[in-house]
């Protein structure tokens, strides 16, 4: 038993946050660290940033242009990532479509769609859930008919995360309607440019238009995009669900959260002495904290048993609940602090106009809307019942 | 011992639900909202002229209740509809300070504020006060028998829809005193008086409100000199249980929209309602929205008692309706999934005013400590008053 890190490890931290601290311009810092809604192409120049020093593939082989990170280098950079206030890295091709192609991809495949993944070329989302298929993703419907050398596609789906930049989506689709639910499924490859698609926004409870619905009207995909074996598309999906969930605690963004909100109760007077020195909200403060400090060790103890070669399987479950709902709190907690100057909406601010009057610190605008918009982490990904149910069934035998 | 509605408060009650169920539409809000407007003023007239706003003052004050149990009723529908139109900034706080300060030297002001036709504003908190009622740093500076306003004041509700606003200023004491503070009748078209409207996350309206050297007669002063904190206090107790009634209205709704969803939902070929996963966490909140509702009772019933009582009642209920308050929320987003978080549905936006109520009048770490204060060695939270 041994918490510590290893010199190699240490030193490979310090590499890091010089990294970042030369690197990462002060104006992006300020935006992710008030809180505010960051470009296509903040996001996209971050993206370029670590691929120039060849760390935005931090899983693939290095044959691919990856780093070859191990679990426990992964979990640094995330943390050394939000200390930073670094913008978070959009993981669709790289870390749930890449590792999908590695495992069940062609060689063509991966020599076709991930180049243009690290060099920005290709943004991908994904095309999972439709209107009636979330928690129960199996019943999806969107239709993929093989024409020839093409699939005709129909359907649709929705909660599309940043939709709206992508030009490539990973769908499974139906291609046979006959099958048991999970049997006829395939993961097909679309270009979002392809004559028939067509993408919604959805407007959500912060104000901000972060998913969209996708459409899909007789769109002709090449048959050469469907990845692996039609109708074997349940397991890859499986397999990139399970990818999903192993950085789904979240303990960087929950450490990062955790300093803003101690920084702004150390600042904030309420009944006349600072709001962490008010024992109601500094005992909310400790209770969380103890437990971030509990989740990291649990974080880190499935890192290296996946280290050693054990496949992630029910602890990325427990990760996903403990992890929403430790970075749930931490923003109801930013919320609260702030108080009444969490009451104004202020979207000009927020998406970043430098002119824009936050009205109150600068901290206040996005708290609330944070707030708001964390409550998609207990829901996406496989919502938190489904995940109680996978441990009541894996882990428990029940 | 009666826990019924009178005659007149299920009449209140049936017309003002019937009303806003054929004129108050989710859509329609979301319509005036994104046309920039902060309200439908017509809505707002069509609501004064139904006696809306005169349901919230006595008799003697113009209007026809003015009860807890009145401001409960009203509020509690206004709470299921989702009402934006400011009847409580400028009836129950604002109206309801005037009313108590000065009601016979400006009896028309009043009236025309329960018609609906003129908007009045309480200009109160201040960047630094958070929650705390007596934080007035805004400075009332006598000279040539006049008065100068210096300072600034921010979360005023329907401050930029105002004609009136209602100002606190000093005259004596520190910051935190509760001694010395005033208020101004200003009208918003003085020279002096700047004022920046901004929509809040809940879909309501405020404004930030600076006075530089804003000068009015010792006529617009109201009540005694140095002595407003008292009816400052009294007029937060009855709006709070107006804003506690509203959320009432709006967790009533939120669990109904829940209810309905998991009825209708079918994932696994069955409808979600059936898992008792769900039903058991709906059950626990059904629970607590029964001890919501009792909450608001006791505030209702105690808006008359002694201070330390009434104040016991505000702190316990507004604590209690903001720890249900977000819990509703949670929970009927989390039961619903994603389309629980969409603008386009209405939950999200109960969600959004259940949360946001807890921010306004003090949250539920503000009135702990204040209940804490209030309720030591008092023996008055088990008695009963008249509810009214």
């Amino acid at each position: 038993m041994d918490l510590s890190y290893t010199p190699e490890q240490d030193a490979f931290r310090a590499e890091l946050r010089g990294f970042l601290a030369e690197n990462l311009s002060e104006r992006v810092r300020e935006k992710v660290r008030l809180g505010k809604r960051l470009t296509k192409v903040e996001m996209q120049d971050w993206h370029a940033m670590l691929n120039a020093r060849g760390w935005l593939a931090m899983s693939w082989p290095r044959q691919y242009g990856g780093a070859e990170w191990d679990a426990v280098q992964r979990q640094i950079f995330e943390e050394e990532a939000c200390r930073a206030h670094a913008p978070r890295i959009v993981p669709f091709g790289l870390k749930m479509l890449a590792p999908v192609l590695f495992k069940f991809g062609t060689e063509e495949q991966r020599q076709r769609f991930l180049p243009p993944i690290l060099s920005g070329e290709h943004w991908w989302c994904q095309g999972y859930s439709e209107p009636g298929a979330g928690s129960d993703l199996a019943s999806l419907r969107t239709r993929a008919v093989r024409e020839g050398d093409h699939y005709v596609v129909n359907g649709q789906k929705t909660w599309t995360t940043l939709g709206q930049y992508a030009n490539w989506i990973f769908c499974l689709v139906r291609t046979d309607p006959d099958a048991k639910k999970q049997e006829g499924i395939s993961f097909l490859l679309i270009d979002m440019n392809t004559p028939g698609v067509t993408v919604r926004p959805i407007v959500l409870i912060d104000g901000e238009a972060e998913v969209n619905e996708v459409f899909f009207d007789n769109v002709r995909v090449p048959a050469e995009n469907l990845v692996g074996e039609e109708n074997k598309g349940w397991t890859y999906a499986k397999y990139l669900l399970t990818h999903e969930r192993t950085n789904i605690a979240g303990v960087g963004f929950s450490d990062a959260a955790l300093v803003t909100l101690k920084q702004v109760a150390a600042q904030t007077m309420a009944g006349g002495r600072p709001l962490d020195q008010n024992p109601h909200f500094a005992a909310r403060m400790a209770q969380v904290e103890i437990d971030l400090m509990a989740m990291r060790t649990t974080n880190l103890r499935m890192i290296s048993a996946a280290a050693k070669g054990q496949a992630p399987g029910v602890e990325s479950s427990m990760l996903k609940v403990k992890g929403t709902l430790l970075r749930q709190e931490l923003s109801a907690l930013l919320r609260r602090a702030v108080g009444p100057d969490a009451m104004p909406y202020l979207p000009d601010f927020l998406d970043g106009g430098d002119n824009a009057d936050p009205l109150g610190p600068d901290h206040a605008p996005a708290a609330a809307p944070g707030y708001f918009n964390m409550r998609k982490l207990s829901i996406f990904g496989g919502s938190n019942e489904v995940q109680r149910t996978i441990i009541a069934k894996s882990a428990l035998g029940l | 011992m009666d826990f019924e509605l009178n005659e007149d408060q299920v009449m209140l009650r049936d017309m003002l639900r019937r009303f806003l169920n054929d004129r108050y539409s989710h859509e329609a809000r979301r319509t005036v909202l994104a046309s920039g407007q902060s309200y439908d003023t017509g809505l707002f007239s069509d609501l004064a002229e139904l006696g809306i706003l005169g349901a919230v003052f006595a008799p003697e004050q113009g209007g026809y209740g003015g009860t807890g149990t009145d401001m409960m009723v009203v509020f509690q529908e206004l709470g299921r509809a989702g009402v934006i139109e400011p009847v409580l900034g400028s009836a129950v706080l604002a109206g309801g300070l005037l009313a108590a300060l000065d009601a016979d030297g400006h009896s028309a002001l009043l009236q025309q504020t329960i018609a609906g036709e003129t908007i009045l504003a309480l200009a109160h908190s201040e960047p630094q006060s958070r929650y705390d009622l007596g934080h007035v740093t805004t400075r009332a500076s006598a000279a040539n028998g006049q008065f100068v306003l210096n300072g600034a004041k921010v979360h005023v509700l329907n401050g930029a829809q105002a004609d009136m606003l209602l100002v606190s200023a000093r005259e004596e004491g520190g910051p935190t005193d509760e001694h010395g503070i005033s208020l101004f009748l200003v009208p918003s078209t003085t020279a002096g008086v700047s004022c920046t409207g901004h929509l809040n996350v809940d879909g309501t309206s405020s404004a930030r409100i600076t006075l530089d050297a804003v000068t009015v007669d010792q006529s617009q002063r109201l009540g005694q000199p140095g002595q407003a904190h008292a009816a400052l206090e009294a007029a937060h107790a009855r709006a709070t249980l107006a804003l506690c009634a509203e959320a009432l209205g709006a967790m009533e709704v939120a669990k109904a929209l829940t209810v309905a969803y998991l009825q209708e939902r079918k994932q696994f070929g069955v409808p979600i309602g059936s898992f008792q996963a769900l039903q058991h966490r709906l059950a626990g909140m059904l629970i607590e929205i029964e001890q919501a509702r009792s909450a608001v009772i006791n505030l209702a019933g105690h808006l008359e008692a002694d201070r330390l009582t009434r104040e016991c009642h505000v702190s316990a209920t507004k604590n209690l309706i903001g720890r249900v308050g977000a819990l509703v929320a949670e929970e009927c987003i989390q039961m619903h999934g994603g389309i629980g978080m969409t603008d386009e549905y209405a939950l999200s936006h109960y969600a959004r005013r259940l949360v946001m109520i807890d921010h306004i009048f003090g949250d539920v770490d503000h009135h702990l400590d204040r209940f804490i204060a209030f309720s030591g060695g008092s023996e008055t939270t088990g008695e009963n008053a008249n509810a009214g």
